[in-house]
């Protein structure tokens, strides 16, 4: 992300190197809304003591603490609100209630660090937990994520999806609303509650990654920061829980497709299938990375479709040519997939691993099969498959017919230019495709 | 001042780029792609969005209950909107010319569409009282 000169951010002319910025401005809102809960108050007085930070430390050296120098500060900050608020409103018993009796006299500042980094970690998890709560919707529990927990800007955020910041802004505002509403019941959850929690979590971590990932329109470059953005909060989450297969999982799905990141598109942004990649182009840093997380979790038997899904991905990476793709494999996994995780996604997935393994016609007939399923009967991406398995089997007016069904229906420009250039091409292909 | 280029696509029937051959199609890929990558680099370009088939296009009005009314194709229309550009510039005549070169996209055989390009200002704030 292009840090925005002049924004109401302070790392402009911070002391400190950003990603300590980044990674502290999230535990301080951590430790803060857990013992305040009220959302909207805790962050304003955050950016108020980071702004102050960003006056002073460079003035007077960055503290010896300076995680809790910025508590300390917000803390007084928010108190300050507080006081004067119920002042001017005449509602004393205001302060009393929202901060509690041990809290009254100003902490000191490092009161905090006795508790050490357990302490530390549940602040920020439960900031996760409260930005991904699963009463907002999928578009605000992203924003606020990102805002909250990334240290993103809001001008940053409403770069990266391609709205105004005024729109982002307020969508922003309106989540923390939301959560105040839910925040005051809130509590850590355990057992499977916490698992539940966490699958939010991580499922809003992976659609920061795909908007990243897909960077459908606009403007490649900053939308893929969302990957890389998706990444880090990924493994930040990992840090907090390193016991989830699941995230461990989603952590290494993240990885195993990235990789292939500068190999998906052409010069000019064209999309460049899996099979026709170049992968050479691809990042064995990220590759090697991914497949040691998914190899060492997967043996733990708490398998879950991230893992899943990672395992799949794995073999795809490792594959040196596509006709090398362990297609046998993969589609053992969908198998299992489909059958703990079924959706339409997975069975059009399956389908193409069947008819890797046993054929055209074999993958086609099970596509007939899901036909009947509304949430794919007029899908692209039902359309898209069959062209390409019609293709494969040799059916060219059928292929061609397909692929434009497809690219009358898909939403993505990109998508749709890759679908026509597809079926023009084989309309022009003199040589008919062999059966 | 700001101008939206309206580009529609002309006469009935499905969209004429949907059986255009490969070579044609790569053309004007690439011609819509440079285009927007020089008015982004002239500091003109404010947005540049391309829609969806007509074939998937909805006409919706509320009823007498607040209902929706939603019709699917409608035949009978001359033309539909394929996209649009919202560019800043500064005289009427630089909006002018963008809206002829976006006019000029190559089409079957390179030749140029003369595609009709619909250009409206874009209304601005109200004017700084001196």
């Amino acid at each position: 992300m292009v840090p925005t000169p002049g924004g109401a951010d302070a790392r402009g002319s911070s002391p400190l190197p950003p990603h300590l910025w980044r990674e502290l401005a999230p535990q301080v809102l951590g430790v803060m809304v857990r013992r305040y809960r009220d959302f909207a108050a805790c962050e304003d007085a955050v950016q108020e003591a980071l702004i102050a930070a960003a006056a002073q430390w460079p003035r007077e050296g960055v503290p010896d603490n300076p995680r809790g120098w910025l508590i300390h500060v917000a803390i007084r900050r928010l108190t300050d609100h507080v006081r004067a608020e119920s002042a001017r409103r005449h509602r004393e018993s205001l302060t009393v209630s929202l901060v509690p009796p041990d809290e009254q006299i100003a902490m000191a500042a490092d009161s905090d660090g006795a508790r050490g980094h357990e302490r530390e970690h549940d602040d920020t998890l439960d900031l996760l937990f409260m930005c991904c709560h699963p009463a907002l919707s999928p578009a605000s529990a992203i924003a606020l994520t990102l805002r909250a927990v990334g240290g993103l800007t809001t001008a940053e955020i409403a770069r990266a999806f391609l709205v105004p910041e005024a729109t982002m802004a307020q969508r922003i505002s309106r989540a923390k609303q939301s959560i105040e509403v839910a925040g005051r019941q809130f509590e850590m959850p355990a057992g499977e509650a916490l698992a539940a929690r966490l699958g939010s979590v991580n499922h809003v971590l992976y659609l920061i990654f795909s908007e990243g990932y897909s960077a459908s329109t606009g403007s490649a470059l900053i939308r893929t920061d969302l990957s890389s953005e998706a990444i880090r909060l990924t493994r930040l989450l990992r840090r907090l829980v390193p016991d989830s297969a699941e995230v461990a999982g989603l952590l290494a799905l993240m990885l195993l497709t990235d990789a292939r990141r500068v190999a998906r598109t052409d010069a000019e942004g064209g999309i460049v299938p899996l099979d026709e990649q170049d992968r050479t182009l691809w990042d064995q840093a990220r590759i090697a990375e991914g497949v040691a997380l998914i190899s060492q979790t997967l043996p733990l038997g708490r398998v879950g479709p991230y893992q899943l899904q990672a395992a799949i991905a794995a073999l795809h990476d490792e594959a040196a040519t596509a006709d090398a793709t362990d297609w046998r494999q993969i589609l053992a996994l969908y198998q299992v997939l489909r059958a703990i995780s079924p959706n339409p996604m997975v069975a059009l997935n399956h389908a193409v691993a069947t008819a890797m393994v046993d054929g055209p016609a074999a993958g086609l007939a099970e596509l007939d099969g899901l036909t009947a399923d509304a949430r794919l009967a007029n899908h692209h991406r039902l359309e898209s498959v069959r062209g390409h398995l019609l293709e494969r089997a040799g059916d060219r007016a059928g292929a061609i017919a397909c692929y434009r069904r497809a690219a009358d229906r898909t939403t993505s420009a990109a998508e749709r230019d890759y679908l026509l250039l597809r079926a023009a091409r084989l309309e022009e292909s003199s040589e008919p495709t062999a059966k | 001042m700001k101008y939206i280029l309206m580009m529609n696509h002309p006469g009935k029937g499905p969209y004429e780029v949907m059986s255009w051959p490969e070579e044609d199609l790569k053309r004007h890929i690439g011609f819509m792609k440079t285009f927007a990558r020089k008015l982004a680099a002239a500091g003109e370009l404010v947005m540049a969005e391309g829609l969806g088939t007509p074939d998937q296009a909805k006409l919706i009005r509320a009823g007498k209950d607040g209902q929706p009314i939603t019709d699917g194709v409608f035949p009978e229309s001359k033309e539909f909107l394929v996209g649009f550009w919202i560019v800043d510039v500064e005289t009427t005549e630089r909006a002018i010319a963008i809206a002829t070169e976006a006019s000029a996209a190559p089409g079957r055989g390179g030749k140029p569409m003369s595609i009709p390009i619909e250009m409206r200002q874009v209304m601005s704030t109200p004017p700084v009282e001196p």
